[in-house]
């Protein structure tokens, strides 16, 4: 789960990590309230989950209340990178000389949390990890002891930081593990951390994504989950339960386990079809899932067909269609085409007596997927 | 011959009074596993699937001899049933359980490098010798004894590049899912490992998907050390940056790693062939025997 830089920066603060003053705002003139308050320059930023916000258009720096007007009309309510920006958070620009790049994540390979620091801060880190994957300092943590402070120290130093800033960096490394390991974090970056003319050193921006997982033992943070998700089918599959994420495509996807899901998506681009979404309705395929799983990818205006792939394991297939049989009793014709496969257990006798004056049966995976990509095809010529 | 478990394993079901325990429990032991025993903190001096439960993994591995474990334990209590396994020095733990915090997982991880216990897992279905022994929810009967290996990050596309291998009268030494989550225990190379030195293992399926650098690690071993033949399949090539396919493992991260292009080059440099179906995979094994 993606937490928006305001609602980050507000936990840095809580936890002592400087962060500029700044103020939340939803319309043109509460950016004018905001700006007027916090005094020039200002920065508008626009609060959605997407990574290059300065560059897409998302940043601007407003020195006057003209400026600071225009750039909210711009920013409010763009579309950035797929993403309607709602809300801006207007924050006192920062007069500073040098930028630092620090992040606390999992490193999988190592199964350990790994700290980052870096001079080369303010640009993609991604870029400087690619190629000049020296400039960037790491330390390993011992995720059952927890941070020993010399650590934070190390990597500090061993990514060059300025001696006179040194310390002040180390405390935020050190609070930024603190925070990773309270939060149920996955990952947490800062970039950049600008350091003042002042030398004083302060987080200017704010990324952080907490583990899904562990929303049951960080309630404050599940609260925030309702405004993470990105739209209205997303929060839905949220309510249902389901593994759900939303493409572009038109063909509508529903399974059950994530890898066949996937496998299900791949060939749909694979037999030269685009597909809508993906869906996982975990195991059983009980009526109630099958329903709301219906209910979503019909819900989807840009679904044109649908395929419905269900390996029946322990879960026989004559079960799995009826399951089917009565999601469907609701339907006296289906609004989009749907191509049903069952596999594994009974899936003969499952496809025997699926409904099929409703639905389109099809043997194997790969003909399941063509037919549906050929419905798609029909539907939106 | 089999890797990691046969007709000899004894297992102690971690959480079978739970729906799912139980239920799985009489599974494993309908498909003819030699589950000897439980393990549910409270609920010692009961029976459950047919078997004692004991309160601690410990006792039943006093009383019932165990060597291996099956946890069906919720998330929240799950990190600690693996420490439990892992304490009590059990040969194998089996951990099925989804969604246990990657936080907690690290811990585990950690302790596991000190122990000899092999981890399997989690959120994953479990490993099968077929005719010998299943710990798992994978469902045992479209599974045939035969020579191939095959390990896999996800549970039904394993069941489904299974069904074709089956139905296509290629039977299985042991088939392996070890889990979808970021931090596992048992590892493609740990599994690759083991088939290279299995000698009725004739050739491997190795199911991956998009996140992490797993595949690309395991295609480099198989290029250094293995003559077992290998067919590959990744999952996910459609998948977009940044975004969670389900499994808690499976994303491809901002900066282009864990990508589907990157592993299937990966394997293919390491001359092993990818399918680009489930089907494609069984004509590779077909054509490796």
């Amino acid at each position: 789960m993606k937490l928006h830089e305001y609602q980050a920066k507000g936990i840095f603060a809580d936890a002592g990590i400087p962060v500029p003053n700044s103020q939340l705002a939803r319309s043109v003139e509460e950016v004018l309230d905001a700006v007027d308050e916090i005094g020039y320059p200002a920065a508008i930023k626009a609060q959605v989950h997407v990574g290059g916000r300065g560059k897409a258009g998302g940043i601007k720096i407003a020195t006057d209340r003209d400026e600071a007007e225009t750039y909210a009309e711009e920013i409010l309510g763009m579309d950035l990178k797929g993403y309607t920006v709602e809300t801006v958070l207007v924050e006192s620009g920062v007069d500073f000389v040098d930028e630092l790049y620090v992040g606390v994540t999992m490193d999988r390979g190592e199964g350990q949390p790994v700290l980052m620091v870096s001079t080369e801060g303010g640009v993609d880190i991604e870029e400087v990890a690619a190629e000049t994957p020296d400039a960037i300092a790491r330390e390993h943590v011992d995720p059952a002891f927890g941070l020993h402070p010399y650590q934070a120290r190390k990597v500090v130093y061993n990514a060059g930081v300025d001696a006179d800033v040194a310390g002040d960096v180390a405390s935020i490394v050190s609070t930024l593990y603190d925070l990773y390991e309270a939060n149920d974090a996955t990952e947490i970056e800062v970039n950049p951390v600008m350091i003042t003319s002042d030398r004083d050193v302060v987080a200017a921006d704010a990324v952080m994504n907490i583990d899904e997982d562990a929303l049951f033992r960080q309630p404050k943070l599940a609260e925030l989950e309702d405004e993470a998700y990105e739209d209205d089918l997303e929060r839905k599959a949220g309510e249902y339960g389901f593994d759900y994420v939303r493409l572009s495509g038109n063909v509508g996807i529903i399974g059950n386990g994530a890898g066949l899901v996937m496998t299900t998506l791949d060939l749909v681009d694979y037999y030269g079809g685009s597909p809508a979404n993906f869906l996982d309705i975990g195991g059983g395929a009980k009526a109630e899932r099958v329903t709301n799983a219906l209910d979503m990818v019909f819900s989807d205006p840009n679904v044109d067909s649908v395929v419905f792939n269900i390996f029946g394991g322990i879960t026989r297939g004559d079960e799995v269609a009826k399951g089917i049989n009565e999601a469907l009793s609701d339907y006296d014709e289906l609004p989009k085409p749907v191509v049903v496969r069952l596999a594994g257990t009974n899936a003969e006798e499952g496809m025997e007596i699926l409904n099929t004056d409703l639905l389109q049966v099809e043997k194997t995976l790969e003909a399941a997927v063509q037919r549906a990509v050929e419905n798609a095809k029909e539907v939106s010529a | 011959m089999s890797i990691f478990v046969d007709d000899d394993t004894r297992v102690v079901v971690q959480g079978i009074t739970g729906g799912e325990g139980k239920f799985h429990a009489e599974q494993m032991i309908e498909y003819g596993t030699n589950v000897v025993a439980g393990a549910v903190p409270g609920k010692g001096g009961q029976e459950a699937a047919g078997v004692p439960v004991y309160d601690t993994v410990d006792a039943a591995v006093e009383e019932e001899d165990a060597n291996a474990s099956v946890i069906f334990v919720p998330p929240a209590f799950a990190a600690d049933a693996i420490f439990e396994a892992l304490d009590t020095g059990l040969d194998l733990a089996v951990a099925i359980t989804e969604g246990i915090p990657t936080q907690d997982m690290a811990k585990v991880n950690k302790r596991l490098g000190e122990t000899d216990t092999r981890l399997l897992g989690p959120n994953c279905p479990g490993i099968i010798t077929p005719g010998e022994a299943k710990l798992g929810i994978l469902p045992g009967n479209i599974f045939a004894d035969g020579n191939v290996g095959l390990v896999s990050r996800s549970g039904t596309l394993t069941y489904q590049v299974v069904d074709n291998l089956t139905e296509r009268g290629i039977g299985q030494t042991t088939a392996i899912g070890i889990g979808g989550d970021p931090i596992i225990g048992t590892s493609f190379i740990d599994a690759l490992e083991a088939f290279e030195a299995d000698t009725e293992t004739d050739a491997v399926v190795m199911c991956g998907e998009i996140g992490g650098e797993d595949e690309e690690q395991a295609a480099r071993f198989i290029g250094e050390h293995m003559d077992t033949p290998v067919a590959g399949f990744i999952a996910g090539r459609t998948a977009p940056p940044g975004k969670r396919m389900g499994h808690a493992g499976a994303i491809v991260s901002g900066s282009g790693t864990g990508t589907a292009e990157s592993k299937i080059d990966a394997l293919n440099d390491a001359g092993v062939p990818v399918g680009d179906t489930p089907e494609e995979v069984a004509d590779h094994i077909e054509s490796f025997l």
